[in-house]
Parts: C-alpha cells; sequence; structure tokens
C-alpha cells in the first residue's frame, strides 16, 4: 500500500473535504416565473423547517422524546425548491432525514413534532417515529430507514403511475451514502429500461455519518447516471433558484417524455448526523463556509436587495413561523400517547387483528 | 368437473383476477415471452400483454421494490420469484417494507402485493436452492403466508391472496406443479387461515402442509394396513396458522405428528407444538412428535439427498411413537 492510501484510510488528523458547489444560476426571481408571494412563500417554508428542528432539537435535549432524530438544517432549499416545481400529486419518497420533507408535503408543525414525540395525534400516529414520517394523501410516501432501501420503491411508485397514464412523476431522494448501495444500480437499470417517469436525486450533503463522500464513494456521484444512460445534472443545493431552475427543465422532461433523471444536488447539513454525533470528522472553517453561503439567509439577503419586502415584513413572517413552532411543541406535548390496543392496529388491513397467538 | 395441473390451476387464479381487477399484474424473471420458467404462466403474455405481463432482469431487490413502490401507489403486484431461494437477494424489499409500511404509515399506507414462486426443495438442485421459506417468513409480523397441497386450493387461496389487500408470500412446488386434480369451472375461493381436515381418522392427528402433505396421506395409508386411524389436517395457510382446528382434533385423537419441511429450530413444528402443549396439554397421551429436515444444509449426492428428506417411514415411525407401538 502506499504511503498517501495508508493516510487516507487513517482519517485522524487527516480530514476530508465534503463536497464542491457548483455555480449558483444567475437568473431571478421573475426569469424563473416566481412572483415575490411566491418568494415570501419559499422563504417562510424554508425558515418553518429550520425552526421547527432547532425546536425539535432542544426539546430532545430536554429529554422530551428518544429514538434517533437526524437534522435537515441546511438543506432546506433542497425541499422547498424541488416542492415548489413538482405537483401536488406528484409522489415523493425519502429516507430518514425527513422531517422537512413532510413539512413541505402537507404535515402540519404540530403533527410532525407529535410523531417526534410519540404521540397519537403525529402524522404516523406515533407508529413511524422521526425517520418514518407519512403523508398518504399528499403523495409523500415516507420516511425511510434502511439506508437505500425505497430507491427501487421509488421506481415502484413512477411504475405505477405510468401503468395509471395518469400523468405524475415520482421522486425520490436520498443520501450519498445511499449511493453505495445496490439496490441504487437495480433500480436505476429498471427506470431506464422502463423508461418510468421518475427522478432520483441524490442529496450529496458531503459526508455519510462520518464518511466523507470521497471516502466512501469511487468516482464522483453524478456519473453512476453515466452507466445507464441516464440524464443527469449537479446542482448546487445551497441555492433555492439553482434548485427550482434546475427542477423546472427536469420535471417536464420527465413528464413529457417519460425517462428518469438523477440529480446529484450538492448541499451540506449543519448539524451532526444524528443528536449523539459532534462531528470531529471536519473542519470548522468548512462548516462556516457553507453557513455563509446559507441558502435562507441567502434567500433573505435576496428578498432585501430586490426590495421584495421590508425588514419588518420578513421579521413578521419570522415571527409567525416561530409562534407556529412553539405551538406545535405545545400540541405535541399535550397530545395523549397513543392508546394501548393500537399496539395491535394498522398491520393489515381489512380484518386487522389477524396476529398469531394474540386473543 | 375438469382435472387440472397445480401449474394451471394457480395460472387460472391470476387470469381471473386480472379479468377482474385491470390493477393486478405479473412480473418476474421469463414470465412473459418463455413463459414462465415453470410454465405457470404460459399464454399469459397473449391474453394480456406486456404492460401486465412484464419480464423482469435477474434484479430481485429491483423489481421487488418496483412492487411495493407499485402497491403503495394503488396498484396489485404479482412478483414471482423463480424461485423463493432468489427471493434471499430482495428480502430486504418484502421483510423491512411490504411488511413494514403499513405499520410504521400509522395505516395509511396500504400494501396490496403477492410473492409467489416455487419454494423448498426440488430434488438434487444443492444447498441454495433447496430451501423451504415459509417458517422464515412467517417469523415476520405483516406478512401473510400460504402453502397449498393441492391445485383446488392453490386456485382457491391464490384469488382470495389476490383479492386479500395484504402483503402475501405464496409457496408454490416445481415437484408439485404437474400433480392433477379436479377443480370447478365455478368461481370459489378459500378463506385465507382456514385448514381443512383431509381424512377423518380417530388415532392420531397429523398436521402437514405442501409437499409433506403427500408424506402424511402416503403414511396414513400404510398406518391403515396397520389399523391404525390417521386424522390428516392440511391448514394450507401457515399464517394465520388454523391452530383451533387443530386443538380440536387432539381433543379427540390425544396424539400429533407434524410434519414440516422446514430445519428444525424455530420451524412451523415447533410453533405449532408450542401452542398444543399450552392449549391441549390435559387432552395429550403422549409428547407431540415432529417429522423435519435435519439441521443441515440440503446435500447433491443422491444417497445423502434421501436421507436428508424426509419420507414417509419416519411419518410412520412418529405416528407409531405417539401410538407407543414401536
Ligand atoms: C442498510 C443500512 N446500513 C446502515 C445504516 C445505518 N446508517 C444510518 S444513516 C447512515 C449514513 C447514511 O448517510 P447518507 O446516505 O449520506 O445520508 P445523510 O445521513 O447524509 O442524509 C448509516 C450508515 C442504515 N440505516 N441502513
Ligand atoms: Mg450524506
Amino acid at each position: 500500500m502506499s504511503k498517501s492510501a495508508v493516510k487516507a484510510f487513517t482519517p485522524s488528523g487527516f480530514v476530508y473535504k465534503s463536497t464542491d458547489l457548483p455555480e449558483a444560476t444567475k437568473k431571478d426571481h421573475k426569469k424563473l416565473g416566481l412572483t415575490t408571494d411566491n418568494v415570501m412563500f419559499l422563504f417562510r417554508e424554508m425558515f418553518l423547517q429550520r425552526r421547527f428542528e432547532e425546536r425539535a432539537a432542544q426539546m430532545y435535549q430536554k429529554g422530551k422524546f428518544g429514538g434517533f432524530l437526524h437534522l435537515y438544517i441546511g438543506q432546506e432549499a433542497v425541499s422547498s425548491g424541488v416542492n415548489f416545481v413538482l405537483q401536488p400529486d406528484d409522489d415523493i419518497i425519502t429516507a430518514y432525514r425527513d422531517h422537512g420533507w413532510g413539512l413541505v408535503r402537507g404535515i402540519s408543525a404540530k403533527a410532525g413534532m407529535a410523531e417526534l414525540f410519540g404521540k397519537a395525534t403525529g402524522c404516523s400516529k406515533g407508529k413511524g417515529g422521526s425517520m418514518h414520517y407519512f403523508n398518504a394523501e399528499g403523495h409523500f410516501w415516507g420516511g425511510h430507514g434502511i439506508v437505500g432501501a425505497h430507491i427501487p420503491v421509488a421506481a415502484g411508485l413512477a411504475f405505477a403511475n405510468k401503468y395509471e397514464e395518469n400523468g405524475r412523476i415520482a421522486a425520490g431522494f436520498f443520501g450519498d451514502g445511499a449511493v453505495d448501495q445496490g439496490a441504487l444500480h437495480e433500480a436505476f437499470n429498471l427506470a431506464q429500461l422502463w423508461k418510468l417517469p421518475v427522478l432520483f436525486v441524490v442529496e450529496n450533503n458531503g459526508y455519510s455519518m462520518g464518511t466523507a463522500t470521497n471516502r466512501h464513494t469511487a468516482t464522483e456521484i453524478y456519473k453512476r447516471a453515466l452507466g445507464y444512460d441516464m440524464k443527469h445534472a449537479i446542482v448546487n443545493g445551497m441555492d433555492l433558484f439553482s434548485v427550482i431552475e434546475t427542477m423546472q427543465e427536469v420535471a417536464k422532461d420527465i413528464r413529457e417524455n417519460s425517462n428518469p433523471w438523477f440529480l446529484e444536488i450538492r448541499t451540506y447539513r449543519y448539524r451532526g448526523h444524528s443528536m449523539s454525533d459532534p462531528g470531529n470528522y471536519r473542519t470548522k472553517e468548512e462548516l462556516e463556509e457553507f453557513k455563509n453561503n446559507d441558502p435562507i439567509e441567502r434567500l433573505k439577503t435576496y428578498i432585501l436587495d430586490k426590495k421584495l419586502a421590508k425588514q419588518a415584513e420578513i421579521d413578521a413572517i419570522m415571527d409567525e413561523v416561530e409562534k407556529e413552532v412553539l405551538e406545535a411543541v405545545d400540541f405535541a406535548d399535550e397530545s395523549p400517547f397513543p392508546e394501548s390496543n393500537t399496539l395491535y392496529e394498522h398491520i393489515f388491513s381489512g380484518d386487522d387483528l389477524v396476529i398469531h397467538d394474540h386473543k | 368437473m375438469p382435472e387440472l395441473q397445480f401449474r394451471e390451476a394457480i395460472r387460472q387464479a391470476m387470469q381471473e383476477e386480472m379479468r377482474r381487477n385491470e390493477k393486478v399484474f405479473l412480473m418476474g424473471e421469463e414470465v412473459a415471452e418463455y413463459n414462465g420458467a415453470y410454465k405457470v404462466s404460459q399464454g399469459m403474455l397473449d391474453e394480456f400483454g406486456p404492460k401486465r405481463i412484464i419480464d423482469t432482469p435477474i434484479s430481485e431487490l429491483g423489481f421487488a421494490g418496483i412492487g411495493v413502490g407499485a402497491a403503495m401507489n394503488g396498484l396489485v403486484p404479482i412478483v414471482e420469484f423463480m424461485t423463493f431461494n432468489f427471493s434471499l437477494v430482495g428480502v430486504d424489499q418484502i421483510l423491512n417494507n411490504a411488511a413494514k409500511i403499513r405499520y410504521m404509515s400509522g395505516g395509511q399506507v396500504n400494501m396490496p402485493i403477492i410473492f409467489r414462486g416455487p419454494n423448498a426443495a426440488a430434488g438434487q438442485l444443492g444447498a441454495t436452492h433447496s430451501v423451504a421459506f415459509e417458517s422464515f417468513f412467517a417469523y415476520f409480523p405483516g406478512l401473510k403466508v400460504i402453502y397449498a397441497s393441492e391445485p383446488y386450493d392453490a386456485k382457491g387461496l391464490l384469488k382470495s391472496a389476490i383479492r386479500d389487500g395484504n402483503p402475501i408470500i405464496f409457496c408454490e412446488s416445481e415437484q408439485m406443479y404437474g400433480m392433477k386434480q379436479e377443480v370447478p369451472d365455478e368461481e370459489f375461493l378459500i378463506p385465507i387461515g382456514k385448514g381443512k381436515i383431509k381424512r377423518e381418522g380417530s388415532d392420531v392427528t397429523v398436521v402437514a402442509h405442501g409437499k409433506m402433505y403427500h408424506l402424511a396421506v402416503e403414511a396414513a395409508k400404510a398406518l391403515a394396513k396397520d389399523g391404525i386411524d390417521c386424522e390428516i389436517i392440511d391448514p394450507r395457510t401457515i399464517k394465520p396458522f388454523d391452530i383451533d382446528l387443530v386443538i380440536k382434533s387432539i381433543k379427540k385423537t390425544n396424539r400429533c405428528v407434524i410434519v414440516d419441511e422446514s430445519h428444525p429450530f424455530g420451524g412451523i413444528a415447533s410453533e405449532v407444538g408450542f401452542l398444543i402443549q399450552r392449549d391441549a396439554f390435559d387432552y395429550l397421551d403422549a409428547p407431540v412428535q415432529r417429522v423435519t429436515l435435519p439441521d443441515v444444509p440440503a446435500p447433491f449426492a443422491k444417497n445423502l439427498y434421501d436421507l436428508w428428506y424426509p419420507n414417509a417411514k419416519q411419518v410412520v415411525d412418529a405416528v407409531k411413537s405417539v401410538m407407543y407401538k414401536n
């Protein structure tokens, strides 16, 4: 083994850079077809995701609930940008870093917070927890905890849409770690072979737990598409307008031509992998560099520069969001835990009590 | 009544349900152009076309997952595994996704999906191609498991399975595909979770499903010559298991032998045996006995295979032992 290879396998004292951001788009909101209202809505939505999770982290630290808690903070431009372009009845599925996705897909802050607390009023009735948010009515299909396992399921959602000829498309989101799973390759091959109307998106946030992307995956991630002749692009995920710009082209192409796409959206998570991770595998400088590119701050500056709103209006939105989140915390706290008998519910449809040796 | 092969009964069940419900489709390796690795889906491509009879690459993880997503989004996939041995490379989709998503979503997401194909040993195919998976799948909450022993049951149960709206493991057998039985022309359904007394008897209750049912029949014939009268119960569905039928029978016979193609540890015989000792302890005149595979992978050599695979003689001996007649 060469000296440099040894170094590469001994991360202590050797910190890897996460990921390089491509250029952000130069187009302004008007060029992208967004109204001022759209921009303000998106600002509010991104800020809601941020405050929701900051409060969730506090509640976790206070011991209000247990389990894993993976925060999406830093990545909000991806969920908001993608969801803005998709239709409300397009299908979305994601991994366990799912709170932001749930919030943009019709799960209220109350139902989301209550799910974290494991309450009956949660978006999955307290049965799923942080990693398994669902809102089937809003075409949000989870919340999935096995890395990579939902990638073929995304293709299956798209398969059903194509079978039904309903004009809907499906979009599946996963982390850079999931790219290393075989499921991705089987799903890519099938999706391309069968021309499924599906969008695969890796949210490359630079790390799979503590393993930097270039330490866990060979070559550039987007190149996974090349072997399948799949259309692909790299996107700056710290910039809302860049996500929207690409998504407008991609969603249209998938809908019109029924072929899959693979987007590598480069982004960054500010917090640890989960609540127990102090993040020693990266430098403070790197974290600061990305925070300087913060999608919410960028949009706020844009709004002020373009005079889309005054500081007072922004403050009012932020206060309103803060209130919404605090109400959600109270709601979650005061909500009842699921009734004991619900332990046995929701296994099968129809006659629910087909449970072995249960009387 | 027409006589149907097992494979024809399964085919008819799929055809009838596909005519009835446009959301039902079949996918798997070689199911379309090749007419099925074991000719179960013969002619179905002609009738339903490539939209609904779909050849897949050898990507069990991929197409099982596509089935799961399609089921969540309103379709009713029938996913054929060339054999259940190959389901292992895709089993995450069955155990983590198909079986659990409804529960984790608090009942929001339905999962109407059938995984079917041949199961268990089929002669000298070696260790990777000979596994009986019914007890393995039955272990997991969220799955229903069916393993019919005869064409009539297979047809009625598969039709019920396709209408059930839940994830179902439907086990077949290469060695039974050619087996014939009269099956009525008129439509019929067999409820999931109901066993059947297929031979009435007074001395011993023999519980046997799938291929093992036929061993039990052979053994019962031999035992009858010795004046021992077996009652044979075919549970037909492994999960939910019709334990009430078994207990009722034991209250009459006071003796029981379970014939199970699983390996012994944690197999169906262990679970059913436990339930019997708990629920019928006072009625038993002898400990429950079982005939299973040994705790050994399938060997290839003919002589070793014959030693490995359960046979009617073992069933006869087990019955005699609970009768204290050997
Ligand atoms: C199959 C599987 N292996 C391991 C894990 C444990 N695990 C959970 S998250 C994770 C890292 C995944 O990182 P990435 O895909 O980049 O997503 P991110 O956390 O960055 O959003 C690991 C190893 C798992 N959940 N599933
Ligand atoms: Mg990552």
